[in-house]
């Protein structure tokens, strides 16, 4: 009877242990991202429950490096990694990363002027300008000549920006690199930059609270933060001479009029697209996954994932407020995931 | 005391043996094992950070050398950094805050300890450790949204309209600055003195108190000239309390002080601390330089403080020294 007892215990923890083997798979990287990759990784295991995706939103830079070291099977990054981490990463794991955009993002400049209410149109040479310290006051000609019509005051512009690194910044000055070279000269691009003026504030909330309080001040947020808690933000000229105000459809338009010169590792800045309805300053945000995946199980299930990512993880963007990747991108990165060994 | 009993040098290894038996036996060994051991293992873990700091920013201490404590300059994309400002602004922020907190805390600690009466006394106690032990993120936040406001809209006009020719209250005010950070600590370090400061006036012998109020002084002046002397090492000893946590404060000074790398002589500008800048970049740093150079700032917050200990202790031996030949 004990023997039966026994025997029986055995076979159900067995079982138990072969149900719970479910395969987890880790990821690390962007905060911008999280939102979206939270409710697809949790989807997808709903759909196959035997796979289990984690992931950390510790920020790119964390992302990068996680993944270079192996700790994790596949990063995330707002920004491309750039030659330096590639060539770490080569040196590190034995074989490349590949990179895969997954949805998009824009910033957008986002003011607060007493006596103004409605949309102002910004050039990109007048960002830069406001950024660079030159342009001080909101009634200069640079700005008030493409807002006919509105009273701009002779109010001082205080500038705010991120203190800490971000991937919000690196889209926003990598467009005033773009559209100003002395931008590019004197300060250039990166996560976190020398800024020559201005204050800083952590995070989205930071900076449009800091807007808020302040009169005659001027920040840059992304386009979701700016959606989601209904702020008003401004036009931008686009390489194509056109105020285009952001939103999801314009954001896609900035990657489709890229993609006919997007090169084959999808490390391609979006920024000053062309196309006369793409904003400016838009952005992918990128997984990082190696090249060669020792694990069966993780490659099959990394590279099912993705698949399932770009076609019907795509519908999943518009109600999160993330703008979907262009069709010429999909198309591009399903070839691309059968370079996954 | 030692259970064994004295023997002297000459005695055989037998006896020797056994006396350590029997104190191994009563657990005086034992007890002077354990207690040696941990205060090792603190140290331990002390030079271990210490280690860890150095082996981490060899790096930056390389490419930068002794500049980097005096470089203003911040640029990631150059690959360019200096720690003055941050120490600047860990400095400026942390004495400021002492500055505040100081009289307000003694003052509270001996209307506690010495006027209130037990009821209310322990009742305001007991509140004020409660605010010891809010987390610092709170802080922050209320930091922006109600400190900042009210300092915009009336404090800071006051303040301005009385001093404001002076070079430290020069400026436009935009809420985020070295001087909020400053206020934020000073309400986050008070109840470290407050606390601390009352037990220690508590713990004066009473009979110091009654031999000064029989020879005829008020009670202010056996409060000032008697109990506090007393009191003074363990006064001294949450001062420096204080002083560490300031120093080390980080997400409060974070979301207040501007994150601006900049040295400017007015308090209302913006600037930024040492622990400030590592937490809000250490996760997105991506490259090593960058990195390394962030270790590096931890290891001068590490010299920081110590140097700050260091001059406050010589200036409390100084004022003690002082005082004694009066």
């Amino acid at each position: 009877m004990t023997r039966r007892i026994f025997g029986l215990t055995v076979a159900v923890v067995a079982l138990a242990g072969v149900a719970a083997a479910a395969l987890s798979v880790t990821g690390a990287g962007a905060t911008f991202p999280y939102p979206m990759y939270s409710k697809w990784f949790s989807d997808y295991h709903k759909m196959y429950a035997g796979i289990e995706i984690n992931y950390q939103s510790i920020g790119s830079g964390g992302g990068i490096k996680q993944v270079t070291e192996g700790t994790v099977d596949f990063g995330a990054s707002d920004g491309p990694m750039d030659d330096t981490q590639l060539a770490e990463f080569k040196t590190k794991r034995g074989c490349a990363v590949l990179h895969f955009p997954t949805v998009m993002g824009a910033v957008v400049p986002t003011y607060n002027i007493p006596g103004v209410t409605g949309e102002l149109n910004f050039t990109g040479e007048a960002l830069a300008g406001i950024y660079l310290g030159k342009i001080t006051k909101w009634n200069d000609p640079a700005i008030a000549s493409v807002n006919a019509g509105v009273k701009l005051p002779a109010t001082d512009i205080v500038v705010v920006h991120r203190g800490e690194p971000s991937g919000t910044t690196y889209i926003w000055v990598d467009f005033l690199a773009k559209v100003s070279p002395e931008w590019k000269s004197k300060v250039g691009v990166k996560t976190a930059v020398n800024w020559p003026t201005g204050l800083g504030a952590k995070g989205n909330e930071g900076v449009s609270g800091q807007i808020k309080q302040t009169e005659g001040s001027i920040g840059y947020v992304e386009l979701i933060y700016a959606i989601q808690n209904k702020m008003s933000y401004g036009k931008v000229k686009n390489a194509a001479g056109v105020f285009v105000k952001a939103d999801l459809k314009s954001v896609t338009d900035a990657a489709a009029s890229a993609a006919a010169d997007m090169p084959e590792d999808f490390r391609v800045s979006i920024t000053n697209a062309a196309g006369k309805g793409a904003f400016p300053i838009s952005s992918f945000t990128w997984l990082l996954v190696p090249e060669k995946i020792a694990d069966p199980a993780k490659k099959k299930a990394i590279k099912d994932f993705l698949t399932w990512m770009l076609g019907p993880g795509q519908k999943l963007t518009g109600p999160l407020a993330y703008a979907e990747l262009p069709k010429s991108v999909v198309a591009k990165e399903t070839k691309a995931i059968a370079k996954i060994q | 005391m030692s259970s064994s009993v004295t023997v002297p040098k000459s005695a055989l290894p037998q006896r020797r043996a056994q006396s350590f038996i029997s104190r191994l036996k009563s657990g005086e060994e034992l007890a002077y094992l354990i207690t040696v051991t941990a205060a090792a293992v603190i140290i331990l873990l002390t030079a271990l950070v210490l280690y860890e700091l150095i082996a981490q920013s060899g790096q930056a201490r390389h490419k930068f050398g002794w500049s980097f404590l005096f470089t203003s300059t911040w640029d990631p994309v150059a690959g360019d950094y200096g720690a003055l400002p941050f120490i600047y602004g860990t400095v400026v922020t942390s004495v400021m805050a002492l500055l505040i907190a100081i009289p307000f805390g003694l003052g509270a600690a001996i209307f506690l300890a010495e006027m209130a009466p037990p009821k209310i006394s322990n009742a305001m106690t007991f509140l004020i450790e409660l605010l010891a032990a809010v987390p610092s993120v709170i802080y922050g936040v209320l930091g922006i949204f109600v400190l900042v406001p009210a300092l915009q809209k009336s404090v800071v006009p006051a303040i301005k309209s009385v001093a404001g020719s002076l070079p430290i209250f020069q400026g436009t005010f935009y809420g985020v600055s070295v001087f909020s950070a400053g206020i934020v600590l000073s309400v986050m370090i008070v109840p470290f003195i407050i606390s601390v400061s009352r037990e220690v006036l508590l713990a004066v012998p009473r009979d110091q108190r009654e031999a000064s109020l029989a020879l005829g002084a008020s009670q202010w002046q056996t409060i000032w000239r008697v109990v506090m002397p007393n009191a003074s090492t363990g006064i001294t000893g949450s001062i420096f309390l204080a002083l560490a946590r300031a120093l080390g404060e980080t997400m409060a000074v974070t979301m207040v002080i501007g994150n601006a790398p900049q040295i400017k002589a007015s308090l209302l500008a913006p600037g930024n601390s040492i622990a400030s800048m590592i937490a809000s970049s250490f996760t997105e740093a991506t490259d090593d330089l960058f990195l390394s150079a962030l270790v590096e700032l931890g290891l001068v917050l590490f010299g920081v403080t110590f140097v700050l200990n260091g001059l406050a202790r010589i200036l409390i031996m100084t004022t003690q020294q002082k005082g004694a030949h009066k």
